[in-house]
């Protein structure tokens, strides 16, 4: 039987070291709302959305009360809505009434966010594909709760570098429109390389083709829990640290289990996948940067971060496989720099560069994720910054994205608030040198040779 | 049966095990291990219950509890017992 001290370290867990569940994802497939006229492809879309994610958020709040856990977010994941959209939409501006939908239903049923304003573009872009990209800047300034993401490369077919340079001018646009709100509209875009089809975590959410109808994907926190138990392995070796970290991931993913087996039963949808990331908040001791001091590092970036955070993530997924059923999504350290209190204060301390970011994203999920920079960075080195990154998940078989916030009016020794989980970043400095040649060659980078590894 | 935990934070003082006792007996709330420890000096009682039989459902007890935890200046809290048994046992 449960006894007084395991019941006293779980709650302690909760109430001091803040985990939490930090998202119940509802995957929805919208292929059979696909209609060539437009207002009845919104109207089954959006009826499809609130009658299927109804109770999603009342089912959440039931279950925090009964296991007393926070479950922090509900969410909605849906088709790309390129592939969606592709036969009703003749313009841009078709989309962006999509995306108006999509934001209405989210609304309707009290969820936080809905992703899958989506393109999947890693060999080639349809026409549907181009507008779609085109009309993110649009629809991600009309819509407040709405998450676009572009998949533009893969292990397996290359990276389409037509796309990427598109996205780099798209994410300035989206930037210009949404520049009252230091350009607020990046931080619901992502860009990925090998985009996994069941990611509970937004921005880069979406419900994948190969997906049930539906389907729900939880993904659990708790950076506070990991840090509190590697506290206690100070001084120890390395040995004695993995299998602490591989215990506390067990533990918290034990909890994402359970609660997306009685989401699941309580909805009526069938579980897919928990997502074992390590999802840092600006809360104090909710950090992954605190994680890497508390090994030993005097800030990340510092030498030897590249190595503690590969460990790290190892470590977490080894403890997490065996304590869920099903394991997937992006699995992985989160490091953002706005969501992580301890990251801004290595930026700040100038110990944090993006290239350093861009090392560490060799070893971890999921990439160069919640950063500022000035408003004034060219549309080609965001474009470029993009295919470095892309050019990481797709040689190392990983998954790998982009969130990047150039802030208007905005220069290195700024900070940009966005509220929220989305805290707050001090813009970081960009590497000033030209790339426009590069990236103004059209076609693609081919998918590498999978052999003669070095 | 379904098992649940009852736990109680706080400071110390007369007659907390005998109020919530009181109100578990009332409702048909069957108690099936106490136990209790002094954490910083803070008292921490915990209780296994099955609340199977109970005459309100679980969200009332839960509500109840909270009502009688501010009467004596603690922290009552029922939680299903799965959250516990997944993290703590294989």
């Amino acid at each position: 039987m449960i006894n007084i001290f395991e019941v006293l370290e779980t709650n302690e867990m909760i109430q001091k070291e803040n985990l939490d569940v930090r998202t119940i994802t509802l995957g929805i497939s919208l292929l059979d709302c696909i209609d060539s006229d437009l207002n009845s492809l919104n109207q089954k879309i959006y009826d499809k959305i609130t009658t299927l994610a109804e109770n999603l958020v009342s089912v959440g709040a039931k279950i925090e009360k009964e296991y007393g856990i926070p479950v922090v977010n509900k969410r909605i994941s849906v088709t790309p809505i390129a592939l969606v959209g592709g036969a009703a939409c003749k313009t841009p501006e078709d989309f962006v009434t999509v995306a108006e939908t999509l934001d209405r239903a989210a609304k309707r049923v009290g969820v936080n966010f809905i992703g899958g304003y989506s393109a999947l573009v890693s060999k080639g872009m349809t026409k549907a594909d181009r507008m779609l990209i085109e009309s993110v800047p649009q629809a991600l300034s009309k819509t407040d709760v709405v998450c676009s993401s572009v998949n533009v490369g893969s292990t397996k077919t290359g990276i389409n570098m037509d796309a990427v340079k598109l996205i780099g001018e798209k994410i300035l646009e989206t930037a210009e429109l949404t520049k009252d709100m230091d350009s607020i509209g990046c931080a619901k875009f992502v860009v990925f390389c090998n985009a996994p089809d069941d990611n509970p975590f937004m921005a880069g959410a979406f419900h994948g083709v190969t997906e049930a109808d539906a389907v729900i994907n939880v993904g659990v926190s708790g950076p506070g829990v990991v840090l509190r138990a590697i506290e206690t392995a100070k001084g120890r070796d390395f040995e004695f640290l993995c299998e602490t970290i591989k215990k506390t991931a067990f533990k918290i993913t034990r909890v994402g289990q359970l609660v997306a087996k009685t989401a699941s039963e309580m909805l009526g949808i069938p579980f897919g996948i928990v997502d074992l990331s390590l999802a840092p908040t600006p809360a104090i001791g909710d950090s992954v940067a605190d994680i890497l001091k508390s090994m030993g590092l005097e800030y990340p970036g510092a030498p030897g971060t590249t190595a503690a955070l590969a460990m790290l993530n190892d470590q977490v997924k080894k403890g997490g496989v065996m304590a869920s059923s099903s394991v997937g999504g992006l699995s992985g350290a989160f490091i953002p720099v706005s969501e992580d209190q301890g990251m801004i204060d290595a930026v700040l301390a100038g110990s944090l560069t993006i290239e350093k970011l861009e090392a560490m994203t060799c070893v971890c999920s999921v990439g160069l994720d919640m950063i500022a920079i000035p408003g004034d960075t060219r549309a080609s080195s965001i474009s470029g910054i993009i295919a470095d990154e892309m050019a990481i998940g797709m040689i190392n078989q990983k998954t790998t994205a982009v969130r990047l916030i150039p802030v208007i009016g905005k220069g290195v020794g700024d900070t940009a608030e966005f509220g929220g989980l989305l805290g707050y970043a001090p813009i970081m400095s960009v590497n000033s040198f030209a790339c426009d040649d590069f990236v103004n060659r059209t076609g693609r980078i081919p998918a590498p040779v999978h052999s003669f590894k070095n | 049966m379904k098992k649940a935990i009852i736990t109680v934070v706080g400071k110390d003082c007369v007659g907390i095990i005998a109020k919530v006792c009181t109100y578990l007996a009332e409702h048909r709330i069957n108690i099936l291990d106490i136990s209790q420890t002094i954490v910083q000096g803070y008292f921490n009682m915990m209780m296994i219950t099955d609340i199977a039989g109970a005459d309100c459902d679980f969200i009332t007890i839960q509500s109840s509890l909270d009502v009688i935890g501010n009467e004596i200046g603690c922290i009552i809290r029922i939680q299903d017992e799965a959250i516990f048994d997944v993290m703590h046992r294989i």
